[in-house]
């Protein structure tokens, strides 16, 4: 097997695969984060989000977040066509705040939590969920 | 770093050695003369609590040779790291001379001609000589079977199984987790489950729909004064790995939470010894060692690796026992108060021609042969080549397989799974029914023919080799990489998923792969509901009669960087 240059310069371009997200959907995410967030900065920790390394089923993801003191949580699937998946929303009265759901992953992406707390201020985290098509488990 | 340039040094290394040595009944008669059960079994007892270890045997109930890994690369913090080391490098991290047993068991180089010097090795009936020592010295050792016991062979699969319970019943194990035994069917699973006299173990096995535990955690014994609990984890990947419609409604994963919770649980009903037996493979057990506090002892499974000392995580201990057979480990603990005070580990090789078989489980391992003989017997053909599979990228006996799919199903390129299992084959050996069968034996053989385009096959094989060298382990899923007949690729294992393959070429042309052009792929082994073609193993002993002898030339169509 040889290559030339050419060959391989071509094939390398032919195979270029496009990691980041398409402008349009990048733009959908930052959109959808800014409304909930009202344009406020966003901190880390005291949220958790749990959910699988490897999704066995894309179509059903189960994920669970949990943010104590949390008066509202919205979860995102960043690789999403449309990213915004749902916000939970939970009154005084609630004895946790934590919710669980299953979500439809498009593919390999990011899932994001953002927690409004009880003071206004914002948290969030994040998990790659990664999305294969399979294969040969030795 | 790997060039091709290496790959093609070490075949030739190997071919060199095995024309120099050739074979002669002299040499191995030498070994049984240096190497004595007595020596191979001699232990100091210690402690007042002995921990038996066997993992990964896939059916193999016979001495096999199974040649271990030429490359076997790690990424990310696992670079350079046991198991993640082979040939001289191994021989020197653990002190071992080449040409010697242990560099034969442990190692791939000379394989051919230590092979014959030192035999064959495993067999469950010289298994249960070495348990027979052991419990002698230790009457109420733990025998613990890490899993991918029940699958493998012809006989496991017309029996589903049967053949290796019964024999491993004969052992009398502990416990045991699992991964390919699913692949026999959630039903059969839960039938055989019900039959067996100890508990099959997997926290991380739970009900899909409602999440909640599906198997038993863990179980708790008493041994040595000593409150010990041995924890179960199942291959996290099933249901991505193997085809998920065959156990539908189980869910797996790592669940790093769960295990840290169950941790706690035993810890706090007075476990003074917490054992993970464990079916992840090496590195994520490595990672969850180092994530989860608490754990004294990891028994490793999956990924194949014999390791003839313990890798120690903080303060969990990680055991590799290898495959098929092939080794034992004993460790013995000196456990007070809650606190391991110290250890004593030997791996033991087991060595058929030197460790007499114990001769009821003979009798038993032939009795279940006895309806299959003349079938596993039969003669298909003979191998001028080395064949083996165990290998992160192409082994000869997948290149074989490869070579059949494109022939018999005139295809133009092959892809071959990259499973760990499956013995090898020495140069000269004949190629029996029973030897196909140990390399191809599953539920699910269906060989396809499909059509792929280019852009297609860069996506599989950018998916698998994320599979394998994703830097986290928790995202590592399954096998090694998909092996691959008809095409050419290079691959930078340090790239991120999407960027490591390029020069994807088809071999009978020479021309780089049009990414819009559909080209026929034969292959095996989909984990797709439905799939549909002859039986794998018909294909290849269609080939292999047609040839007669198979001859299996040094694959340099993958060119690996990056490591």
């Amino acid at each position: 097997m040889t290559f030339t240059r050419r060959q391989a310069i071509a094939t390398g371009t032919g195979f270029a695969v496009a990691l980041a997200l398409p402008l349009p959907a990048r733009a959908a995410l930052e959109d959808t984060i800014a409304e909930f967030t009202a344009g406020a900065a966003v901190g880390e920790g005291g949220i958790t989000l749990t959910a699988p390394e490897i999704a066995e089923n894309g179509n059903t993801v189960p994920v669970e977040v949990d943010a104590p003191g949390a008066v509202a949580v919205m979860l995102l699937a960043s690789g999403n066509p449309s990213p915004d998946v749902c916000t939970f929303s939970f009154g005084s009265l609630a004895g946790a705040q934590r919710a669980s759901t299953r979500i439809r992953l498009a593919g390999t992406q990011d899932v994001i939590a953002i927690a409004k707390m009880g003071d206004g201020s914002f948290t969030r985290t994040q998990s790659t969920v990664k999305v294969t098509i399979g294969g040969c488990g030795g | 770093m790997i060039s091709r340039r290496d790959f093609l040094q070490a075949s030739v290394a190997a071919t060199a050695l095995y024309g120099a040595s050739g074979a002669g009944n002299w040499a191995r008669i030498a070994a049984q003369q240096a190497l004595t059960q007595d020596q191979l079994l001699q232990f100091d007892t210690f402690g007042n609590v002995t921990l038996i270890h066997i993992t990964d045997i896939h059916a193999q109930m016979r001495p096999v040779w199974f040649r271990e890994p030429e490359v076997n690369l790690g990424v990310g913090a696992a670079n350079g790291l046991p198991p993640h080391v082979t040939g001289h490098d191994f021989l020197n991290l653990f002190n071992l001379r080449p040409g010697t047993p242990e560099a034969y068991a442990l190692t791939y180089q000379d394989f051919s001609a230590l092979a014959r010097t030192y035999g064959r090795m495993g067999g469950l009936d010289r298994v249960a000589t070495v348990l027979a020592a052991i419990r002698a010295d230790r009457p109420d050792a733990l025998l613990l079977d890490g899993g991918d016991t029940w699958h493998g062979s012809l006989t496991a699969h017309r029996t589903a199984g049967q053949d290796v319970v019964n024999v491993m019943n004969a052992l009398a194990p502990d416990a045991m987790t699992s991964h390919w035994e699913f692949t026999f069917g959630l039903a059969r699973v839960s039938e055989i489950v019900d039959s067996l006299a100890f508990p099959f173990l997997g926290a991380n096995i739970f009900d899909a729909e409602w999440d909640e535990p599906a198997y038993d955690p863990f179980k708790m014994f008493e041994r040595g004064g000593a409150k010990i609990a041995v924890i179960g984890q199942a291959f996290p990947y099933l249901p991505i790995a193997n085809p998920k419609w065959m156990f539908p409604g189980l869910s797996f994963g790592v669940r790093e939470d769960r295990m840290a919770e169950v941790v706690a649980e035993v810890r706090a009903a007075g476990a003074d010894l917490v054992v993970l037996l464990s079916h992840n493979g090496f590195d994520v057990d490595r990672k969850l060692a180092a994530q989860v506090p608490g754990i004294d002892v990891i028994l490793t499974g999956h990924t194949h690796d014999a390791l003839p000392e313990p890798v120690q995580v903080g303060k969990t201990m990680l055991i590799a026992s290898g495959s098929n057979g092939k080794f034992v480990t004993r460790l013995d603990l000196d456990v007070q108060g809650g606190q391991v005070r110290g250890f004593r580990h030997k791996l033991i090789p087991i060595f058929a021609d030197v460790i007499s078989p114990d001769p009821e489980i003979a009798a038993l391992i032939e009795a279940e042969r006895a309806p299959f003989r003349d079938e596993l017997e039969e003669v298909l053909g003979t191998t001028d080549s080395l064949l083996y599979r165990r290998g992160n990228f192409n082994g000869t006996w997948d290149d074989l397989i490869c070579n059949a799919l494109i022939d018999e199903r005139e295809a133009d390129i092959a892809l071959s799974p990259g499973f760990r299992w499956g013995p090898s084959l020495l140069p000269g050996d004949p190629i029996t029914r029973e030897d196909l069968f140990n390399a191809t034996s599953m539920s699910y053989p269906q060989a396809y023919r499909t059509e792929m385009t280019g852009k297609m096959l860069h996506t599989v094989l950018e998916d698998v080799a994320d599979n394998l060298f994703h830097p986290d382990p928790y995202y590592q899923q399954g096998g090694d990489m998909v092996r691959v007949g008809g095409m050419g690729y290079r691959i930078d294992v340090s790239r991120p998923q999407g960027r490591r393959i390029t020069d994807m070429t088809l071999l009978k042309t020479g021309e780089a792969l049009d990414p819009a052009k559909s080209y026929v792929v034969a292959g095996w082994a989909s984990v797709n509901e439905g799939t549909e073609g002859p039986p794998i193993w018909e294909v290849v002993e269609n080939h292999i009669r047609r040839q007669g002898t198979v001859r299996v030339d040094p694959n340099k169509s993958v060119q690996v960087t990056g490591a």
